[in-house]
């Protein structure tokens, strides 16, 4: 991961905030108004739900420099936990849950991450696979996770805070949408601060880091505790705001691939890139898909339009990288700079 | 910020602009949004089924000329049998006119569907397979896991099991492995195999096999030490053919494997070779292109040049059948409840109060022209499986030859679990128990 530029997030600074700002607003008080229910429920929930992972992901992989391919089951971890931690711990309010579900995903995150004082780069996102399989065999192994549910498929509960209900498609749109917006602001914070510096310099150069005062080995448990909450929060949202219902299959090893693509593809070390990769992943394949239908559906049946979607966004993503490997966010950032500029001219 | 937002935007605009393209007129029509699977691990049995299904409601349109005038639709989208993208699926086609039912074919997909379409008020089908529970009707109104549940299947296997070695007080003392898949399929009759273990006293080992089930060395290598009398193959797709060859590699004796409902395909066993010759699976409904229903499919829709398997050798197959089975099962519900609403396009809750009233028996069935490709079935608001009967198949490496009666499962025993069950899920769901009153009222 060296070869990304160090990205010192700038300050909070007024542009920022208003951007932000103008995005939330309308999230909240215009996309309620004007949504229908496949909006909400197949595109902005799994938007985000999978941006909120790339966010936690980004942490780790963007700025701390640490590769893992055991996102997917630190959502599983985050999902069961905040399952079990409602179901048998009595009037614990559902915030409750989620918060110890995200620690719950911390905890095992810091575990998996351990071998990280020893491995790096490739050896690191082998030996993370690890958490992959245990998670997911764990969670099949053993009925009490999925409360013996014959088929080992969980239910979700109710969306409630505070007596207020979040029912319904654009309840559950609120509640994902709050949930995401508070832990970004977080990892905002964090990513610019002290840690966020010591973050990216663990990642620069371990060696230089150690020499200037850095605490190296705090420093990555940190990094894979803090993603490993945030994606863990993630698993609960995908479970409980959008699908509903899980089982641990969900959360295989394509899941935590697509994670890291959102990342990858989004823009590593910032954290709009989670938000641009992930549209770009739930979005893109639906776009691609109802156009194949609308075009070719007469033609070809819905197994040959597939395929071929795939090879679409193959190619698309292979062009993309050679042509922009900075991200999306490069790529925005170029865009709004040259509109600037031809407006200043104009 | 808004570049997202922009291509959200256009992108729902382009979607909506589609779906309001792409919406069928209102004239009378009955719509089957399809969530269907061509592609991926479990392509064999989702092309065989759904183009089973698209054939017979072809054949209704063009020799019926639909369900008493009213015009069968249908449209498919692509889940490869994936959660996340059967409830996109079901989100992009809920949108269609006059839905009559859902029939994914996927028990994760339906599970995570119950409580959408339970609010939708339109029937789920799943049909030989899904949550055991919900037969129970009432607690699941909209839930229809037709003619075969999987404990009633559970029951007919080890029924049968139980006449190979001379009755059920044989089984005592007998070693039976079950190998499952690892998915909430596979998983939904391990209490069930448990229980029977212990009525009738043999022993029991249940092994997982991980989705999709390429790799089953280790497992077959566990049988080997184990020496079972059975072994029991609860499998879905790659993982049969696989098994049967690892089976034949690690020398257990293929004619000791009983294959599960989901095991009994044509695709399941030719992939096997030689490895098959003698595996007996059980089955709902008959392979085979000579039943006088699957003949007319064959003159009214192929020889039209619109049938949609590509590979016409496969008319008959399993799933064929079972795709043909299940657009009879369908078709008929709405006929009966057209025959109390009214000959037009009904609503989903009024489907659902024919799927309530599905009572075919073999002289209907015969009328039909199904005689022996099922045998009959007999759904009540309260019984959403319809006591299906099953009988079994053994494969001689070119085709099934049936080797048992149509046996009826042991539905008074699991009667009982199936309500424990669904009543603890009312209790945890805050369901209140539906009456008979409450499902003879339909809204519309």
């Amino acid at each position: 991961m060296s070869t990304v530029t160090a990205d010192l997030s700038p300050p909070l600074s007024l542009p920022f905030h208003a951007g932000a700002l103008a995005v939330l607003a309308v999230a909240y008080l215009v996309v309620p108004f004007i949504g229908s229910s496949y909006l909400f429920e197949a595109i902005l929930l799994p938007f985000l739900a999978l941006s909120l992972a790339g966010v936690g992901l980004n942490i780790l992989t963007g700025y701390a420099g640490q590769v893992s391919l055991g996102s997917a089951a630190f959502m599983a971890v985050g999902a069961f936990a905040a399952y079990n931690f409602n179901l048998r711990v009595e009037a614990l309010p559902l915030i409750g849950s989620i918060v110890l579900a995200g620690l719950s995903a911390a905890a095992i995150g810091i575990v998996f991450g351990l071998p990280s004082l020893r491995l790096r780069g490739f050896y690191l996102a082998v030996s993370t696979l690890a958490a992959q399989f245990f998670v997911q065999w764990a969670l099949t192994k053993f009925g009490w996770f999925s409360n013996n549910s014959a088929s080992g498929v969980i239910d979700a509960p109710p969306l409630s805070l505070a007596g207020l209900s979040f029912e319904g498609p654009v309840g559950r749109y609120l509640f994902a949408l709050t949930v995401v917006a508070v832990l970004t602001f977080l990892a905002y914070r964090l990513v610019s601060s002290q840690t966020g510096r010591n973050f990216i310099a663990v990642r620069d150069n371990e060696t230089a880091a150690r020499i200037i005062g850095v605490p190296v080995l705090r420093t990555k448990l940190l990094a894979f505790g803090v993603s490993s909450f945030i994606i863990g929060v993630a698993g609960v949202l995908w479970a409980f705001a959008y699908l509903r219902t899980v089982e641990p299959a969900g959360f295989n090893l394509d899941r935590s691939f697509q994670i890291l693509f959102i990342v990858i593809i989004g823009g590593l070390a910032s954290i709009r890139g989670a938000f641009f990769g992930a549209a770009l992943i739930v979005v893109f394949p639906l776009v691609l898909s109802r156009l194949g239908a609308f075009l070719l559906g007469d033609i070809f049946d819905s197994g040959v339009l597939d395929m071929t979607q795939r090879i679409v966004i193959g190619a698309f993503i292979i062009l993309f990288l050679v042509l922009e490997p900075d991200g999306l966010v490069a790529l925005w950032d170029r865009l709004k700079s040259r509109i600037t500029a031809a407006l200043r001219r104009a | 910020m808004t570049l997202y937002t922009k291509i959200r935007a256009a992108a729902f605009a382009a979607g909506i602009g589609l779906a309001a393209i792409a919406a069928p007129a209102l004239a009378d029509e009955q719509h089957f949004p399809l969530q269907s699977y061509r592609v991926g691990p479990y392509a064999a049995g989702g092309t065989g089924f759904f183009g089973g299904f698209i054939d017979y409601l072809n054949l209704i349109n063009t020799r019926d000329g639909g369900v008493n005038g009213v015009k069968l639709t249908w449209s498919e989208a692509e889940t490869q049998y994936e959660v996340e993208r059967g409830v996109e699926a079901y989100e992009r086609l809920k949108s269609n006119q006059g839905i009559a039912a859902w029939n994914p074919l996927s028990v994760g997909i339906a599970y995570a569907m119950i409580d959408r379409i339970t609010q939708d008020k339109v029937p789920l089908i799943t049909i030989n397979h899904g949550r055991t529970d919900s037969t129970d009707g009432r607690v699941f109104p909209y839930v229809f896991p037709l003619l075969l549940n999987p404990y009633s299947e559970t029951s007919g296997i080890v029924n049968y099991i139980a006449s190979k070695e001379g009755g059920l007080e044989s089984l005592k003392g007998k070693k039976i492995v079950v190998l499952y898949h690892g998915s909430p399929y596979g998983k939904e009759t391990i209490p069930i195999y448990e229980l029977l273990a212990e009525k009738y006293g043999f022993e029991l080992q249940q092994i997982e096999v991980p989705h999709p089930g390429n790799e089953q060395q280790s497992q077959w290598l566990t049988i080997r030490r184990a020496k079972p009398d059975y072994v029991v193959l609860r499998g879905w797709g790659v993982m049969n053919p696989v098994a049967l060859k690892t089976a034949a590699k690690t020398g257990f004796p293929v004619d000791h494997i009983i294959g599960n409902v989901w095991s009994n395909s044509e695709e399941d066993v030719i992939p096997a070779g030689d490895a098959a010759k003698g595996y007996t699976a059980i089955t709902t409904q008959a392979s085979g292109a000579e039943y006088p229903v699957v003949k007319e499919i064959v003159k009214t829709v192929y020889d039209a040049g619109k049938g949609n398997l590509e590979d016409k050798n496969r008319i008959g197959s399993v799933y064929h059948n079972l795709g043909i089975v299940n657009g009879i099962l369908n078709v008929e519900a709405v006929r009966i409840a057209q025959e109390k609403f009214g000959k037009r396009t009904l609503t989903g809750d009024e489907v659902r109060w024919g799927f309530e009233h599905l009572q075919l028996d073999p002289a209907r069935v015969e009328a039909l022209g199904a005689k022996d490709l099922f045998h009959s079935i007999n759904v009540t608001w309260d019984n959403h499986e319809g006591n299906g009967y099953v009988t079994f198949q053994q494969w001689d490496g070119k085709k099934w030859n049936v080797v048992s009666d149509w046996i009826a499962p042991d539905w008074a025993l699991l009667r009982p679990i199936i309500e424990k069950s669904s009543e603890a899920y009312a209790a945890e769901k805050g369901i209140k128990l539906r009456t008979a009153e409450d499902a003879e009222a339909a809204t519309n």
